[in-house]
């Protein structure tokens, strides 16, 4: 018994000594999101952003004299199978994690990293408990909360739009389901305005008449929606269909040009907020043209985020001079970074400093900001 | 009284989109006692094939009849091919097999097609042409149906009285009852069950698909994923009215389709599928074979 107890114990330290070589050879950069399914344009951005930095440090060179080595997985914006991916990245041995993509995904993923000590850091995750419970040390994320998009979103409506009846519908996922809870909490503070509808929707199911006759006659002027632009556009669309003329507006989950390919000509004047503009930032102008140059085509969403993220967290890795996840954070708290985002740090829950959101209408076509 | 109006109609409309999709199953099923779960790929297939051919036909500057009619045949025979096919390569092999394994095998099938369209084609939202024109009509009708609305209620209308009469009196429907009452025996009365059993896959497959492509105008989006949903709701429908009858699978499919909508309008629309499957536990209590299904005698 002894024996093979013995045989055990070197089998399992020759197996996992050459794995121990290779954690240090290079610095393990992972990137976990949607990279398939319905979800997938708000993930291959990130994976995109990666690539163009970590080759343009690796041709420099690398970090602290190490190249940095990608590992991309994929959780189809699925919290069952992002816990999969956190679990494949952390047994590979990856030090740092751009992503996840999706709140529900990212919120699954987490406890995983933070058991393993692992940064991680998301272009998109805009649930606000991400941060502010405290509960994940780890994570970080360049993209603001919903809370404050919701803010956006409320202030316009009431200020500029001057809106005193408004119909909430969201789709019951974490991210749809927490935008349109704090629009609520925040048009109900306001005293301005009045919530006349509160209602989820099931995403993909094959018709929303019954909700769009439900707004109508709730006497809404707008609509509110939180969620993503599959259902977005399958709304609005059932909304002009039976004339109702009532204004939409949503989240950052919208405000991306495939809404407006699918709802066509039904999405004209629709409303939804979405990171601050930043296309005349030098730095985002020179991180499309490398998208340009690289792959041929425009970047989707969320691809500033998550270029900037992937500069902050390597800026923090050589200024922390290792990866270890107080150093980084500490790096990450007091080093300034200039990313195409503008020039950002990150305060002691994670939210990055210096991003914001501002209101966009569809006009001809795409989305303007206002 | 308005409201309760509007909310019948969008629940007739639901429910007959759910019956065009429900027919396939319930035939599948009333012959060889199959669930096809692959059925909801089958509508995905023929949606995707509709919105190829009537983008190519619009570049080309076809009529919009032309284009709607050219799509639909398309579409029905792309969807019977596939549905032939999947009957040959899942089905066909596990006949006498224990009934979990073409159960499984279905599930596989249905699975396998969604991740194939999602490589061939996109995983992206497309926009879907609006192939059924929205005509103005006059004010108090106009939000509470659409044209849409009321070609998908008259399709399935008139596909059920088709295949209602192909059953009932034609020398393929009387093939297919023998077939579905006792298989060995047809065969000894020299049906060629086979034959039988693919003729109600590619019927199956061709409403389907022709359902494909009325919904996807009605909406105006599709992706790999949008037969899942659908496919779940049109089988409880099925099941709702009594697995095998086919007027029992549009009334099933009505009964869903109204129920999800007036939950919707008078309770919440968080609460639509609870409503939805409550009744399904609800009628499958009292009434296990359906409403309209015949309670069968096990063989032994």
């Amino acid at each position: 018994m002894k024996k093979v107890f013995v045989a055990a114990t070197a089998i399992c330290v020759a197996l996992s000594a050459p794995l121990m070589v290779s954690a240090n050879d290079t610095i393990k950069f992972g990137v976990a999101g949607a990279h398939s399914g319905d979800l997938a344009s708000y993930g291959l951005p990130s994976v995109n952003a990666a690539k163009l930095v970590i080759d343009k440090v690796n041709a420099n060179g690398g970090i602290n004299g190490k190249q940095i080595e990608l590992l991309v997985e994929d959780d189809v914006c699925k919290p069952e199978v992002a816990t999969n991916t956190a679990t494949k990245l952390v047994s590979d041995g990856v030090d740092v994690v751009l992503g996840h993509i999706c709140s529900g995904a990212t919120k699954a993923a987490l406890p995983i990293y933070k058991d393993a000590g692992v940064l991680v850091m998301s272009p998109s995750a805009t649930n606000p408990a991400l941060t502010q419970s405290g509960d994940y040390p780890n994570f970080a994320r360049t993209i603001a909360p919903d809370d404050a998009q919701a803010q956006v979103d409320v202030e316009f409506a009431l200020n500029t739009l001057g809106y005193t009846k408004i119909a909430i519908v969201h789709d019951k996922g974490d991210y749809g389901k927490g935008f349109a809870e704090f629009a609520k909490k925040f048009l109900e503070e306001s005293g301005k305005a009045e919530v006349v509808l509160f209602e989820g929707v099931t995403p993909g199911a094959v018709d929303y008449s019954a909700v769009v006759q439900k707004v109508k006659r709730s006497g809404a002027e707008a609509v509110m929606f939180g969620g993503y632009h599959p259902e977005a556009s399958k709304i609005i669309s059932m909304m002009r269909k039976k004339r109702l003329k009532a204004d939409f507006i949503s989240d950052d989950g919208v405000k991306d040009n495939t809404f407006i390919k699918v709802a066509g000509k039904n999405s004209e004047g629709a409303y939804a907020s979405g990171p601050k503009d930043t296309t005349s930032n030098p730095l985002s102008i020179q991180a499309v043209k490398e998208h340009k140059e690289a792959f041929g085509s425009d970047p989707g969403a969320f691809f500033e985020n998550a270029y900037s993220a992937t500069l902050a967290m390597l800026n923090a890795i050589e200024k922390a001079g290792s990866t270890d996840l107080d150093a980084l954070k500490k790096a990450l708290q007091t080093e300034k970074v200039d990313t195409p985002v503008g020039s950002i740090y990150f305060d002691e829950k994670g939210d990055a400093i210096g991003v914001g959101f501002s209101v966009y209408q569809v006009q001809n076509g795409e989305f303007v900001e206002l | 009284m308005d409201y309760f109006i509007e909310l019948l109609f969008s629940g007739l409309s639901r429910g007959a989109i759910y019956a065009l999709i429900a027919l396939g199953y319930t035939m599948v099923y009333g012959i060889i006692g199959l669930i096809n779960f692959a059925h909801g790929e089958i509508y995905m297939i023929g949606a995707f094939t509709s919105f190829i051919v009537a983008t190519v036909l619009s570049i080309y500057g076809f009529p919009l009849l032309a284009i709607v009619a050219l799509a639909g045949v398309a579409a029905a025979i792309w969807a019977a091919s596939y549905g032939l096919t999947i009957e040959k390569i899942a089905y066909k092999p596990l006949r006498h097999a224990p009934r979990l394994s073409p159960l499984i095998s279905a599930i596989g099938m249905s699975i396998f097609l969604q991740n194939y369209v999602l490589l061939a084609q996109t995983s992206d939202f497309l926009p879907f042409p609006e192939l059924i024109p929205e005509f103005a009509f006059m004010e108090p009708v106009a939000h509470i149906v659409g044209s849409s609305d009321l070609v998908i209620l008259v399709t399935t209308a008139v596909a059920m009285l088709i295949l209602t009469y192909v059953i009932k009196f034609t020398r393929l429907g009387k093939a297919m009852r023998a077939t579905a009452q006792d298989r060995t025996m047809a065969m000894l009365v020299g049906i060629n069950v086979n034959n039988i059993i693919s003729a109600t896959f590619i019927i199956g497959s061709a409403l389907a698909a022709i359902g494909g492509l009325l919904i996807a105008s009605h909406i105006g989006q599709i992706n790999f994923y949008i037969g899942f949903l659908a496919g779940i709701k049109a089988f409880t429908a099925a099941v709702l009215g009594g697995i095998g009858s086919i007027p029992g699978a549009v009334l099933g499919s009505l009964i869903l389709g109204l129920t999800e909508s007036f939950a919707t309008g008078y309770v919440s629309s968080d609460y639509e599928d609870v409503f939805a499957f409550s009744l399904l536990v609800l009628i499958l209590l009292f009434k296990p074979s359906g409403l309209l299904g015949k309670a069968e005698t096990q063989k032994v």
